[in-house]
C-alpha cells in the first residue's frame, strides 16, 4: 500500500478527481493547505501598499492505494493538474503500513477496495 | 431648531402647521432617527470587514456598547448639555435626565417640526457616532475597558459640550458658521479623537517590518461592503432628518445632494486609487462613499447640485491621498475612520464657505479650528489620564493571539473547530478560557 499524496492548484481539483476516477481510485480525501516552493509567493496590493503573500493557498489531495496502482495513480494526477506554469505543485509517494476499514474490520488491501 | 430656521420661514410655520403636517413632520423625523440608527450597524460591519477575524468579536462588543451607553448618558446628561436654552454661549447645562410639559408635545415645541422625545431620539442617534468613529482606528490594539471608559466619557461629555456651541445656539452659531448635519460637529470631532487615538496607541504589531509599511488586509469585504451601503441609507435619516422638518422642498433637495456627493465620492476614490496603485481598490471605492457624505454633510442644503458633485469627488479623492499619508507617518488606522471623518469632515465644512454664496470661509475655518482644537485637548487629557491608570494598550501576546480570545475568551466564528462534540465541560468555578484552548487542541487532529 502506497499512499499518493498530491498538493495541486484549486481550480485544478476537477480535473484531478475525474483523472483519479477513470484509472480507478474509489475514494480520497482532500484538505485545503498553503504553502510555497520555488514559487515563493506572489505580491498583492491593499489600500495602496504592495505586500508579499507568502503561502498562498492549495489543495493537498491524499488517494491510499495498492502498490500495482500506484504508477497510474501519479501519472494520472500529474497529467491533470498540469498548467505548465510555475505552481503546479508535487505529488509525494510514501509507503502505508496498514489499513483498518472502521465499519467492517478488513485490514490491508482488502479496507481499500 | 436653529437649522430650521434657514430653511423654511418658521414664525409663519408655526402658525400654518396643520395637525395633519405636525404628526406627518413628527414621522419622518422618527424614521430618520432609525436611519441613523442603523448607521450604527453599517459601522459594526465595516469595522468587522476591514480587521482581522481574531479581532472581530471585540469590535462588536465596542460597537454594542456605544449605541446602548450613547443614548443612556444622551438621556442623563448629554442632551441638556447639547440644548441648554438660553446659555452663556460657551456651557450651558439645564439638568439631569430628560422630561417635557404637554407643550414639548404640541407643534409650539419646535415650530411643527417634531416633539419632545422625536428631537431626544434624533440627537441621541447622532451622539453615539461621534464615538464611534473613534472605535475603527483604534481597532486590534486597545484594551476593552480603556476603550469604553473614554467613549462613555466622550460621548456623554464632549460631544455634546461642543456640540451646543453650533446646534444648542452657541457663540458659533452666532457667528455665523454653518454645519447643516454635522461635518464637523459629528465627523471631524470623531475623527479627532480618532487621530488622538491611533497616534497615542501607536501602529498594530506588523503593520510596519523594519520602518516599512506592511498592509494588515482586512477580513471580510463583503461585511464591510455591506457597512458602507448601510451607512449611505443611514444618511438619508442623517442628512434628511437634519432638516428637522417634512418640509417637502427641503428634504428632497437634500436627499438628491447628499446622494450625488456618495456617488462621486465613490467614482473619484475609484479612479484615484486605480491611477495611484495600478489596480482599482474596493476598500478605498467604499471609503470614497463615506467621504462623499462626509464631505457633504456640512452644506447638504445650502450648495447647488453641481456643487455636491464637486465636493464629493474632492472628498473622494482627498480620502485615497489621506489614507496613504497616514500610512506613511505611521498614523495606523484599519478602517480609515480619520481620512473618511477627520479629511472630508473638514473639507466639507470649508467647502461650505466656497461654495454657498452667503457663507463665510472664514467663519468656517474658525469653526473647524474651534472644533479641532478643543476636541484634541479633550481627546488628548482622557487617553492621558487612562493611560496613566488602566493603560491604553492589550500586551504584545494578546494583539497577536487576537483581543477575541484575549479580552472576551470567545470567537467570532466557529470556523469548523466547534460544534456538538469538540467542546469540553468545564468542572464549575474554573476559567473559561481553558475551554477555548481544550477545544482548539481537541479539533486539530
Amino acid at each position: 500500500m502506497k499512499k499518493v499524496e498530491a498538493i495541486i492548484k484549486p481550480f485544478k481539483l476537477d480535473d484531478a478527481k475525474e483523472a483519479l476516477g477513470r484509472v480507478g481510485a474509489l475514494g480520497m480525501s482532500v484538505s485545503e493547505v498553503k504553502g510555497f516552493g520555488r514559487q515563493k509567493g506572489h505580491s498583492e496590493l491593499y489600500r495602496g501598499a504592495e505586500y508579499i503573500v507568502d503561502f498562498l493557498p492549495k489543495l493537498k489531495l491524499e488517494v491510499v492505494v495498492p502498490d500495482d496502482q500506484v504508477e497510474k495513480i501519479t501519472s494520472a494526477l500529474a497529467e491533470a493538474a498540469r498548467t505548465g506554469k510555475i505552481g503546479d505543485g508535487k505529488i509525494f509517494v510514501t509507503p502505508v503500513e496498514d489499513a483498518v476499514r472502521i465499519r467492517t474490520g478488513e485490514r490491508g488491501d482488502a479496507a481499500l477496495s | 431648531m436653529l437649522l430650521a430656521a434657514l430653511l423654511v420661514p418658521t414664525s409663519a410655520m408655526a402658525d400654518e402647521v396643520t395637525a395633519g403636517q405636525f404628526t406627518a413632520n413628527n414621522v419622518w423625523m422618527m424614521l430618520c432617527a432609525g436611519l441613523v440608527f442603523i448607521m450604527h450597524l453599517g459601522f459594526a460591519t465595516l469595522e468587522s470587514g476591514m480587521t482581522r477575524a481574531k479581532n472581530t468579536t471585540n469590535i462588536l462588543f465596542k460597537n454594542t456598547f456605544i449605541i446602548s451607553i450613547g443614548i443612556l448618558t444622551y438621556a442623563l446628561v448629554g442632551f441638556n448639555l447639547m440644548y441648554p436654552g438660553e446659555f452663556n454661549g460657551f456651557l450651558g447645562f439645564a439638568g439631569f435626565g430628560i422630561a417635557t410639559d404637554e407643550a414639548g408635545l404640541t407643534p409650539a415645541y419646535a415650530d411643527g417640526g417634531y416633539t419632545y422625545w422625536t428631537d431626544f431620539l434624533f440627537q441621541a442617534m447622532f451622539a453615539a457616532t461621534a464615538a464611534t468613529i473613534v472605535s475603527g482606528a483604534v481597532a486590534e490594539r486597545i484594551k476593552l475597558g480603556s476603550f469604553m471608559v473614554f467613549a462613555t466619557l466622550f460621548v456623554a461629555l464632549v460631544y455634546p459640550w461642543v456640540g451646543s456651541w453650533q446646534w444648542g445656539g452657541g457663540w458659533l452659531s452666532e457667528a455665523g458658521f454653518h454645519d447643516f448635519a454635522g461635518s464637523t460637529l459629528v465627523h471631524s470631532v470623531g475623527g479627532w479623537g480618532a487621530l488622538v487615538g491611533a497616534w497615542m496607541l501607536g501602529p498594530r504589531i506588523g503593520k510596519y517590518v523594519n520602518g516599512r509599511l506592511s498592509p494588515i488586509p482586512g477580513s471580510n469585504m463583503p461585511l464591510a461592503a455591506v457597512g458602507v451601503f448601510l451607512l449611505w441609507l443611514g444618511w438619508f435619516g442623517f442628512n434628511g432628518g437634519s432638516v428637522l422638518s417634512a418640509d417637502p422642498a427641503g428634504t428632497s433637495f437634500v436627499l438628491v445632494t447628499t446622494c450625488l456627493a456618495a456617488a462621486a465620492g465613490a467614482v473619484a476614490a475609484m479612479s484615484s486609487s486605480w491611477f495611484i496603485a495600478g489596480k482599482p481598490d474596493l476598500s478605498m471605492a467604499l471609503n470614497g462613499i463615506l467621504a462623499g457624505l462626509v464631505g457633504i454633510t456640512a452644506g447638504a442644503d445650502v450648495v447647488g447640485i453641481l456643487d455636491s458633485v464637486v465636493i464629493g469627488g474632492v472628498a473622494g479623492v482627498l480620502v485615497v491621498g489621506s489614507v496613504i499619508l497616514f500610512d506613511k507617518i505611521k498614523i495606523d488606522d484599519p478602517v480609515g475612520a480619520i481620512s473618511v471623518h477627520l479629511t472630508c469632515g473638514v473639507w466639507g465644512t470649508l467647502a461650505v464657505g466656497l461654495f454657498a454664496p452667503d457663507k463665510s470661509f472664514v467663519t468656517q475655518l474658525m469653526g473647524v479650528a474651534a472644533y479641532g482644537a478643543t476636541t484634541v485637548v479633550c481627546a488628548f487629557a482622557l487617553f492621558a489620564a487612562i493611560k496613566a491608570t488602566l493603560g491604553l494598550r492589550v500586551g504584545e501576546e494578546e494583539e497577536i493571539e487576537g483581543l477575541d480570545y484575549g479580552e472576551h475568551g470567545m470567537h467570532a466564528y466557529d470556523l469548523g473547530l466547534g460544534g456538538g462534540g469538540g467542546f469540553s465541560a468545564v468542572p464549575s468555578g474554573a476559567r473559561p478560557a481553558p475551554a477555548v484552548a481544550t477545544q482548539l487542541a481537541t479539533s486539530e487532529q
